[in-house]
């Protein structure tokens, strides 16, 4: 089910079955749609024959990098005497992106039955759900679920009468983008500012509070109870082109669409019916002109690369851009790619923590040269110095926030040139018949142009 | 760091104006919280969202205080509050409105209900309170509801689909 709008035919809905019905999010309504029968299965298993289930079904992550979740949990040794922690990246702050903001507004237990088995898998009696302190009704949705898993001693040092202890907290940020980066994360719940580490380290040799830790997405976690209820090989049988993505997975879909909202479908599905079909095509009188469809950190596609896109974590790199979380922001053809850029790059130069120069600088040039060119005083040097830039910025910098802001103004530069080009030589190009909007006709929205 | 770094001159000079956070059930509260974690230090964002929740804002004596209930120092206390945009680190309006305005937005007509929100608010410009101290109006980067654009966020709630026409209405229905 694609709340805010009703489930589609085509779709597959299994973590988003309950979406949009209040009952789920109570533990008996939870109980009464199969709720915890898989930490009770999981609790009953070694940690060990956990983590072989989750491998051999494939799942990956689902919050960008699409690591096997299986094989990470591998890296943990339950029983090397130290204390082990599970992280739920619940920090979803990547634009174009709000799956998990349903998952734990509409099923919070599903997320705490993840959390617990994940916990158990990897050794850890203590796992915290960081989730942006933006995000209050999620936030009070899980403690509150939190609360009644308590109660019923399906958490704690009894955790289902097992005599294992399993500790789950929810921990609050307090709004920085970075902070959705793994290490950025954990210093965070330290308590420090969220500057991302140096790896390796990698978290399964030293992590939170310098202890093996494993980190995982919301959506990674709740795919978890359904792979050990159903099976690997039910969950495997999910997939519609590349074997190596498996299961089902959420987009959440916005900008300029006919029906934005979240879907759920089998990886490998066809991009073009996704867009036309599940989320009803452009709105009326208007044409896609662009879209990204992983999060603001991964490539701007054309119309002729999306169509032709099947939906996995090969499909998308197949066409010019990356999976990421499955946000997909959709530009239809009143919209300036420039103006659209510029502002990504506004949001990257924004939450740089500023621990690395190419980022720290890099980030806020690259912003103050597309306001000049939006607002009509750019030069073409200016588009070759953005490049330079780019290069300057990806691979360079201790995380990826760096590349990602370098990502739309690379593609941006290179798949709609024209319209960069039309704002310098003062045409205003016939794709961004957008008018005004292609003019930096808000100046709240620049910064000046200071470059 | 050593327990109790606090800079006794700073501390005598406002005690008369300040009255501590965590005394009576806060204090509880955090003592309680800080069972969850092996460092003192990791209960920081927790302690300053209560501050917050308590004062409205996180003032430089809060944060001396912050950093004695953890055994911190104020100086570490102050880089953490600045790195988080959600903590305030001045007096804002009883109203904080943040209009989210990042592409996603910004492409479904964002920047027209920041403008929305500046008339009927009377607020002059972004990041400044109203003359009565009701409202403070700021664009924010990506709250994370992209589908329902434009997202607001007032206080600790978010509304959805908001358009410039529904604007005064929500004023009008903030307490």
């Amino acid at each position: 089910m694609g709340y805010p709008q009703k489930s589609h035919p085509r779709e597959t809905p299994v973590l988003s079955k309950h979406f949009g019905e209040g009952e789920g999010r109570s533990l008996d309504g939870w109980k009464k749609r199969g709720g915890y029968k898989a930490l009770e299965i999981a609790l009953n298993m070694t940690p060990a024959q956990i983590v072989d289930i989750v491998k051999a079904s494939g799942l990956r992550g689902r919050g960008g990098a699409g690591f096997p979740t299986g094989v990470k949990w591998s890296f943990m040794k339950p029983g090397d005497g130290k204390p082990h922690y599970l992280l739920c990246n619940a920090d979803e702050s990547e634009p174009g992106t709000f799956k998990d903001r349903e998952i734990m507004r509409w099923t919070p237990h599903a997320l705490v039955e993840g959390c617990a088995i994940g916990a158990y898998a990897i050794g850890a009696e203590t796992a915290y759900i960081y989730i942006r302190g933006e995000f209050q009704e999620p936030i009070d949705r899980m403690e509150a679920a939190l609360k009644e898993a308590y109660a019923a001693n399906i958490l704690g040092s009894n955790a289902m009468g097992t005599g294992k202890t399993i500790n789950v907290y929810v921990h609050k940020g307090a709004g920085a983008y970075i902070c959705g980066e793994e290490t950025a994360l954990m210093e965070s719940l330290e308590g420090k500012r969220g500057n991302p580490r140096i790896k390796p380290p990698f978290p399964a040799v030293s992590g939170a509070f310098g202890q093996p830790t494993t980190i995982n997405n919301v959506e990674t976690l709740v795919a978890v109870p359904h792979i050990l209820v159903n099976g690997a090989e039910w969950y495997k049988a999910m997939c519609l082109s590349n074997p190596k993505s498996t299961g089902t997975k959420l987009f959440s879909v916005c900008g300029n669409i006919s029906r934005p909202g979240n879907y759920e479908i089998v990886l490998g599905f066809p991009f073009k019916d996704f867009l036309y079909d599940l989320c009803g095509g452009p709105t009326t009188g208007r044409r896609f002109k662009a879209i990204i469809p992983g999060g603001a950190s991964v490539p701007i596609q054309t119309m002729d690369e999306a169509e032709a896109t099947l939906m996995d974590y090969e499909g998308f790199v197949a066409q010019g851009t990356m999976l990421g979380s499955g946000g997909v922001i959709v530009f239809d053809d009143a919209q300036s790619i420039p103006r659209q850029v510029a502002r990504l790059t506004r949001f990257f130069a924004h939450e740089s923590c500023g621990q690395c120069t190419q980022c720290r600088e890099g980030t806020s040039w690259t912003t103050r040269i597309l306001d000049r060119i939006v607002a009509g005083q750019g030069t073409y040097e200016d588009l070759d110095t953005l490049l330079e830039m780019a290069e300057n910025m990806t691979g360079k910098t201790i995380c990826v926030l760096s590349d990602s802001c370098a990502a739309p103004v690379v593609s941006g530069l290179q798949k709609f040139r024209h319209e960069f080009e039309a704002l310098i030589t003062g045409k205003r190009s016939s794709q961004s018949a957008g008018g005004s909007q292609a003019t930096a006709g808000s100046s709240k929205l620049t910064v000046g142009a200071g470059a | 760091m050593s327990g109790a770094p606090v800079d006794s001159k700073i501390d005598t000079a406002h005690s008369a104006a300040y009255s501590p956070v965590f005394v009576g059930k806060r204090k509880e509260e955090i003592t309680e919280l800080l069972k969850r974690y092996p460092t003192k230090m990791a209960g920081l964002l927790p302690a300053l969202w209560m501050v917050q929740e308590d004062r409205g804002w996180v003032s430089e004596q809060a944060m001396t205080e912050v950093a004695a209930v953890l055994e911190l120092t104020p100086a570490y206390v102050k880089g953490v509050v600045s790195f988080y945009t959600m903590y305030h680190q001045h007096p804002v309006g009883q109203h904080f409105i943040q209009v989210c305005t990042t592409s996603p937005c910004l492409c479904n007509g964002a920047d027209k209900v920041v403008d929305a929100f500046l008339e009927h608010t009377g607020c002059k410009e972004l990041g400044i309170t109203s003359a009565d101290g009701k409202y403070t109006v700021i664009e924010v980067e990506c709250l994370g509801a992209c589908g329902f654009s434009t997202p607001v966020q007032i206080n600790a709630d978010t509304i959805e689909n908001v358009t410039p026409d529904k604007v005064p209405v929500i004023l009008a229905g903030l307490k």
